[in-house]
């Protein structure tokens, strides 16, 4: 492709991304949790048009044996995406860039799980992208550690997960499929929000100190924002079950 | 010292809970000033010490459980148990079969099958080895009728309730008799069917319902319309 970003316009003067919004903003984000009834732990993820399932099983036995750590649980993650999930149908084995994404996820929620309780076993997480329109190693985070959460794992901490870009000299929040096709730079950041750490930082790109400080800013403080709805939806289901019961004991 | 949360208050892992002079209880962590919690439960705090209890998890082995387990696989002198755990538990044959057998020489199918339940203590867990369970005792041994049924490890201090008023209340109204495993597996059994399918239908709303405050009194509710119908 010969299209270049100085050729295409992402962002208008005014500030407006081709889909509407600000540059600091990301697009509608819609969690679920505990949504596939033979999982330990599930969750759906809808940024935009990114739709992500992932699912959770275990601490279980590790098969082969010989994988087993005897002082820690191994996290195993598989990052998958659907033949049907992009413009031009995808081969469903895994591709080079699916095993690097599956790394890269297992090694942004490992140090939020405690897996020091579950010594000789495996903890694995299934990520199913059904749609892909950008950011979605982000979106996989964000769906892997709440169904993690919601599986009942004690872990130190949620991740939250956005990505920052370059669109036209701009920094952009969220990139989508056609941002990060055409924009200069896609930077993927998560982070445990109660705890400032950091668990992923890659960087596409080039952009100057004053831009990254600026970008990892953007970034933790989306990540804060992503957080409260990640909380929401593993707290929704018990409370809507608290409200009917309530309702039913009055009657 | 500020408390962030109050008693029966939903969390979700990494919520911070308190920060100052508090101790972590069981899933809360303490780093620096800050308690975190570990997992999505409710909180209970007593005498400055602040606990979760979980909505959800895994079934972690501890020495003196009582556990019910199912048979599995056999090993050359032993049988192996799922315990809803994930370890597989060992379960010594010479505690099986009757004296003087040898276990080598004998089909240990014939005294346990594969997918029968027995009712055991946990004698053994520690990180690096196997579980291992006995099932010499009062109380324990193999499970010949009645039902089993599974409920989600996370809701059995709720099912036993303080002092165990809750499981006290559903033997003395439904007439059975209730063997609980920490593991999750219940065993009821009873005098007729009837009984028995009270009794599942009250566990099966503890374990549904178990998070929700005025549990006994909803559970009492429930026993006393049955009662009347």
């Amino acid at each position: 492709m010969s299209i270049k970003s100085k050729e295409l316009t992402l962002i208008s003067p005014d500030g407006r991304r081709l889909d509407g919004r600000r540059p600091d903003e990301i697009r509608e984000l819609k969690i679920k949790a505990g949504i596939l009834e033979n999982a330990d732990g599930s969750a759906y993820v809808e940024q935009g048009n990114t739709k992500i399932y992932a699912a959770v099983y275990g601490p279980r036995e590790v098969h082969p044996r010989h994988l087993a750590l005897p002082n820690r649980a191994v996290i195993r993650c598989r990052y998958h995406m659907t033949p049907f999930s992009v413009e031009e149908r995808k081969s469903p084995a895994p591709t080079r860039r699916e095993i690097e994404l599956s790394k890269v996820i297992r090694e942004a929620l490992t140090p939020a799980i405690i897996v020091e309780q579950f010594p000789s076993s495996a903890i694995d997480v299934f990520i199913e992208v059904i749609n892909a329109d950008g950011s979605t190693r982000c979106a996989s985070i964000i769906a892997a550690s709440v169904a993690l959460a919601s599986a009942g794992i004690p872990m130190k901490d949620l991740v939250a997960a956005c990505s920052v870009g370059k669109i036209n000299g701009v920094l952009v929040l969220d990139v989508t499929d056609v941002e990060d096709k055409y924009g200069e730079v896609d930077m993927p950041f998560a982070m445990m929000p109660n705890r400032n750490e950091i668990t992923l930082l890659q960087l596409d790109g080039i952009l100057g100190p004053e831009e990254i400080e600026k970008a990892i800013s953007m970034a933790a403080k989306a990540c804060k924002e992503i957080y409260e709805k990640q909380k929401n939806a593993l707290k929704e289901r018990y409370i809507e079950l608290r409200k009917t019961v309530e309702e039913g004991f009055r009657t | 010292m500020p408390i962030y949360v109050k008693d029966w208050d939903l969390v979700v892992p990494g919520e911070v809970l308190a920060e100052g002079d508090y101790v972590a209880g069981p899933y809360v962590y303490k780093e620096g000033n800050k308690l975190f919690a570990t997992t999505i439960g409710i909180v209970e705090s007593r005498r400055g010490v602040i606990r979760v209890v979980p909505l959800q998890g895994p079934y972690i082995p501890k020495v003196g459980d009582v556990v019910i387990g199912i048979v599995v696989d056999y090993l050359p002198t032993a049988y192996l148990l799922d315990i809803n755990s994930f370890y597989k538990a060992i379960l010594q044959a010479t505690e099986v079969l009757p004296p003087q057998k040898n276990a080598l020489a004998e089909d240990l199918s014939k005294y346990l099958d594969i997918g029968e339940a027995v009712v055991c203590k946990v004698m053994r867990f520690d990180k690096y080895s196997d579980v291992v369970v006995s099932c010499k005792g009062k109380e324990l041994g193999k499970v010949t009728e009645g039902r089993l049924i599974k409920v989600s490890p996370a809701k059995i201090p709720r099912l036993i309730g303080k002092k165990g008023s809750m499981i006290n209340l559903i033997k003395k109204e439904t007439g059975c008799k209730i063997v609980i495993g920490q593991n999750g597996f219940i065993w009821i059994k009873g005098k007729d069917p009837a009984s028995e399918a009270l009794a599942e239908k009250v566990i099966r709303k503890i374990d549904q319902e178990a998070h929700i405050s005025g549990l006994t009194q909803r559970i009492q509710l429930m026993l006393q319309l049955e009662r009347r119908s």
